[in-house]
């Protein structure tokens, strides 16, 4: 999610509640925020998760990236069957104070978005893994996932972030 | 109210970093806005940064620390900015803000001293009143905004913004020697030995009388004292940067930390530690300008909205800098003029271009982003006169995409000044 501070750039601070909400049982706890990180997800440093099953993967942020801008209040999201590529935008997630834009993991076709966000966009912060996926995703380089980031890796990359700010 | 924009922060250019880097953003905005003077602050390191009196107890209450002007200030606490900004207005919120900076001129002169360099008719304040004015530059534009307190005919306390500090204190400084030069009685004190805490909200009165024996009822929005609060000798000024009733409180700094915890078991914990986050939709809300996003040095009071801060015997006079070119746009109107919107879609930030309705440039968005209170997108901005009358259909462009927006009349959420009725 590369960010895109405008107005009152929130900060560094949106480290917010740290409680997770997420339904599945968390592997890992960050040192300092407790955020959950999933086993069985990829992760990219831009802080998407995507979760590869049979033809489609579906992609959102994870509990580090929702935790850290606060009350989501807008989803900005592709129309099925666009194209989107690994690293490259295709859509924005706005906080009260933040924009961030956020980053396909995985190139292929959007095959399904989660119009559920347009109306309730707070979904990406009481269930990010879950309810607040964004877009699914056909891939048509499943190799990409290899480049991704395993569940311990992303947990030690959040810890060293947040170490660094 | 005003004194208190702390947020310069506001616009960074469609600044992309990550979350973590936000805290940087908002002093590179600074360092946009005032390259010379902030500039050095921009590349220090978070270590070189200034701590208020207040910052162990920010950590200590969960305050999430960023740098800000030059200082570590707190962003926000526990709460989340939608919930701190709520309860600000329903109950009430104790900020810190000792980054900005408070100032005594001193001296028989000082009135007509300050004159020359603000719009208000300072001279026409009656003790003990103030009022938030513009400190203005040869052209007309905004050097910074304040507000002032005619404390007596020979005192005058006023408070700057933290980000403009260096270059205030320049301008005045070199006004005063000229001034001074000419057999002009004028001295000024920086009060570096006072903090400052703004106490904001319904319960911010109610709590405040329970640490003074001054009739807090008989001190009107814009009133200032020089008190005895919770034990320490403080000045109190009625005014704030939220649009609600509240004051803000200059306190001898070795005072600070036992006033704020006094006035947060006064409150019964519902005054609550409030950050810069929930600071700036407070005053987005209240339609208040925030320097360095909403007012910089090329904008004039006049296209700011700011008209009514213009003395009356200023507009006749004159004699502040700049007053040729603001005294033709009182005359003839301002080619431009700030003001709110809502908006659909995702919401605007500053820099977001406004269209009209056939898709021409009208404006620019100079503040922006998604109200707690009315659960909506709200903005300000500036547009083309004629084209600024309320119910104005618009298009603010947000990543290529035009969404649909009307002006609306400011404030978003109606000021709770406390005024005589």
């Amino acid at each position: 999610m590369a960010l895109r501070m405008w107005a009152s750039s929130t900060a560094n601070a949106l480290k917010i509640s740290c409680a997770s909400k997420a339904n599945l049982s968390p592997t890992f706890a960050l040192s300092k925020c407790f955020s959950t990180v999933l086993d069985g997800l990829k992760y990219a440093n831009s802080h998407e998760w995507v979760k590869h099953e049979g033809p489609v993967a579906t992609v959102g942020i994870t509990d580090h990236a929702q935790d850290h801008l606060g009350e989501v209040v807008f989803v900005e999201l592709p129309e099925s069957g666009v194209s989107v590529s690994q690293g490259a935008s295709f859509g924005a997630v706005e906080s009260v104070k933040a924009t961030s834009d956020v980053n396909s993991p995985i190139s292929g076709e959007v095959v399904e978005v989660n119009t559920k966000l347009s109306e309730s966009p707070g979904l990406i912060n009481s269930s990010p893994f879950e309810d607040g996926w964004m877009i699914k995703v056909k891939p048509s380089n499943p190799s990409e996932l290899e480049s991704l980031l395993g569940p311990k890796e992303y947990t030690k990359f959040c810890e060293e972030e947040d170490a660094a700010h | 109210m005003l004194p208190s924009r702390l947020y310069q922060i506001l616009s960074a250019k469609k600044m992309r970093g990550s979350l973590w880097q936000l805290g940087q953003s908002i002093t590179r905005r600074l360092a946009q806005a005032d390259k010379n003077s902030v500039a050095r602050r921009f590349y220090s390191a978070d270590s070189e940064l200034k701590k208020t009196v207040l910052y162990d107890f920010h950590v200590a209450n969960g305050g999430k620390m960023v740098p800000f002007a030059g200082w570590s200030m707190p962003i926000q606490y526990k709460d989340s900015i939608m919930d701190s900004t709520l309860n600000c207005r329903e109950n009430g919120s104790l900020f810190d803000v000792s980054h900005m900076c408070g100032l005594s001129l001193k001296g028989k002169d000082s009135v007509p001293f300050l004159e020359k360099l603000v719009i208000a008719d300072v001279a026409g304040l009656a003790h003990g009143t103030g009022t938030l004015t513009v400190f203005t530059n040869e052209k007309g534009g905004t050097i910074d905004d304040s507000v002032i307190t005619k404390v007596n005919g020979e005192h005058i306390y006023l408070v700057v913004n933290a980000g403009c500090r260096d270059k205030d204190l320049a301008h005045i400084e070199e006004h005063m020697k000229a001034f001074k030069a000419k057999g002009g009685d004028v001295s000024w004190h920086i009060h570096d030995e006072r903090s400052l805490l703004a106490l904001q909200g319904p319960l911010a009165a109610p709590t405040l009388q329970h640490l003074t024996k001054e009739d807090l009822s008989k001190i009107y929005f814009g009133g200032f004292r020089i008190l005895d609060i919770n034990g320490a000798s403080c000045f109190l000024t009625r005014t704030g940067y939220t649009g609600e009733d509240g004051f803000e409180i200059s306190v001898p700094s070795e005072h600070a930390v036992d006033l704020a915890k006094a006035i947060l078991e006064k409150s019964e914990g519902k005054v609550r530690l409030t950050g810069l986050g929930a600071r700036d939709s407070l005053r987005l809300e209240a339609g208040l300008c925030l320097y360095g996003n909403d007012m910089e040095q090329h904008i004039t009071p006049v296209e700011a909205g700011l008209t009514w801060a213009i003395g009356k015997r200023r507009r006749a006079e004159g004699g502040f800098l700049g007053a040729e070119v603001i005294l033709k746009q009182l005359a003839d109107g301002p080619s431009i003029r700030r003001v709110g919107f809502f908006s659909s879609g995702p919401p605007p930030r500053s820099h977001s271009e406004i269209q009209d309705e056939k898709g021409t440039n009208i404006g620019e968005v100079t503040s922006g982003g998604f109200s707690p209170c009315l659960k909506r997108n709200i903005a300000m901005g500036y547009v083309k006169s004629g084209l600024h009358k309320a119910g104005t259909k618009v298009k603010i462009v947000i990543r290529g995409k035009a969404n649909d927006g009307v002006i609306t009349k400011l404030p978003f959420v109606p000021s709770k000044y406390y005024k005589p009725s």
